[in-house]
């Protein structure tokens, strides 16, 4: 993004904050900058971007991500994310975009684990290639339904070990996913709060990511977003593609399933 | 001796990460308590990692997902409140305009590599991330009740005194895996600091009653 969008962004952004604490409401306030950012969300630029790392050759072995199967067969992208996290035999591994994407950068382009890994979220002058291919990913499912009825048995496992961990609690905080995510119509501060356990909560929250944080002028990833979530419970931090990551998100797509994915979204 | 064999050999094989996922089903807690602890960084210090055990009050609100039967409840409640500790000085109420500013402060304690706290950063007891208290603060939470007027309207003797001392101190003495933390019994707030927490919420001239 050019810098000039960033400070722009960022006066709108102030612009809002003072708005919102006129007003009270701050999803009224996101809505009507959701919609001056309609024809640009900055998150489309990176949607473009995305779109180009999938399609040209790289890495040692010079191949694209063309033939990458995210769950759907070689190639075929359109759904893919809003079907994720899943089942892979190949792996024998439940995987969620960010983890099955990685694994195709490392067996078809070559990239080592690590390398790809480094960069997984951006910081400021330093982008990130993840954060822009999951980007590309999530838009091709925009208009399609989340669909993640976790039927076979690894994944039913995995959506009963991401509700334990939704509602375990520890920390000098006594916290949970569940205290702040477990009731309708809460806010913590002025920020309204979903209900994950309700499918109108998980299916608000799950099908407009990844997002444009307007606080941090960066794309986050689902992955970013829950680690995110354990730094506030005064947690450690977990491992990039950990299993509870992948976990917690097989439990919240099973609940949001049905809903409409509209991505990338727009968040404080 | 077979079972014990068995269980030992199990014992090994379970900090392997790999295995994680390919283990056979069985019970869904103990398999999903080895998974979140092994989804931690390697290079979190054990001091950190300390901070994913559970005590028992945890355990058995995570097990009954907040809400236990009346039973556990009260072992809970009993429990907890034999944990609390007062200053020495015996003085319970202290100073309103230090507790408005524990009230508003919101950091502190957070850590990892991505964005920890400073090291030293006070830890405040963010009491606006869930309640309304001071009228002019319009930036509070609604997980918890207001507490507007808390003074106003319960008066400021002894017996509401200790109860605020208390219910900061170890919130779930009085309601079991109730949403708010123990402030107390963690150190997050040291009993002087939550002295001046009660000031801020029975004191007259405080503007949680003022205004």
């Amino acid at each position: 993004m050019s810098a000039r969008l960033r400070a722009a962004l960022a006066v709108v952004g102030l612009g809002l904050a003072s708005m919102a604490m006129a007003q009270g409401s701050t999803m009224d306030e996101i809505a009507r900058y959701r919609e001056m950012l309609a024809d640009g969300n900055p998150a489309e630029l990176l949607e473009l971007k995305g779109e180009s790392l999938w399609k040209t050759p790289r890495g040692p072995k010079n191949a694209s991500l063309e033939q990458c199967d995210m769950g759907l067969g070689p190639g075929k992208l359109d759904g893919a994310y809003a079907q994720l996290p899943r089942y892979f035999a190949d792996t024998r591994k439940v995987m969620d975009v960010e983890s099955r994407l990685v694994h195709c950068m490392v067996s078809l382009q070559g990239f080592k684990y690590e390398d790809v890994t480094r960069q997984w979220f951006s910081r400021p002058g330093q982008e990130s290639e993840i954060e822009a291919l999951v980007t590309y990913i999530g838009g091709k499912s925009n208009g399609m339904k989340i669909d993640v009825p976790a039927r076979h048995p690894e994944e039913a496992r995995m959506a009963k070990m991401g509700e334990y961990i939704f509602y375990r609690r520890s920390g000098p905080q006594d916290f949970s996913c569940a205290i702040c995510h477990g009731q309708d119509d809460k806010r913590i501060r002025l920020q309204e709060l979903g209900n994950l356990t309700t499918r109108a909560g998980a299916g608000v929250a799950m099908s407009t990511w990844p997002s444009y944080r307007v606080s941090q002028g960066a794309v986050w990833t689902m992955q970013r977003r829950l680690i995110d979530c354990m730094r506030q419970a005064r947690w450690p931090e977990p491992k990039y593609l950990s299993d509870s990551v992948i976990a917690l998100q097989v439990y919240l797509q099973k609940t949001a399933s049905g809903t409409v994915m509209q991505t990338p979204g727009i968040k404080r | 001796m077979r079972h014990r064999l068995i269980a030992l050999a199990l014992i090994t094989l379970a900090p392997l990460p790999a295995l994680a996922q390919s283990k056979p089903a069985g019970d869904i807690a103990s398999q999903a308590e080895q998974i979140f602890r092994g989804s931690f960084r390697d290079d979190n210090p054990a001091y950190w990692m300390k901070r994913l055990d559970q005590d028992e009050t945890m355990r058995l609100c995570s097990q009954f997902k907040d809400n236990p039967p009346a039973r556990v409840r009260h072992k809970i409640e009993k429990a907890e409140m034999a944990s609390i500790r007062y200053p020495v000085d015996g003085k319970l109420i202290g100073d309103w305009k230090e507790g408005e500013k524990l009230a508003a402060v919101g950091t502190g304690g957070h850590i990892g590599f991505i964005q920890p706290d400073p090291p030293g950063r006070v830890r405040g007891g963010n009491c606006y991330a869930c309640h309304q208290l001071a009228k002019k603060e319009v930036a509070y939470g609604t997980i918890g009740p207001s507490l507007q007027h808390f003074g106003k309207l319960r008066g400021n003797t002894e017996q509401i005194i200790k109860y605020t001392y208390d219910k900061i101190y170890n919130s779930n003495a009085f309601t079991a895996c109730t949403n708010m933390p123990r402030f107390g019994l963690h150190n997050w707030l040291t009993p002087e600091q939550i002295t001046h927490i009660v000031a801020f919420l029975v004191d007259p001239e405080s503007p949680v009653n003022k205004d």
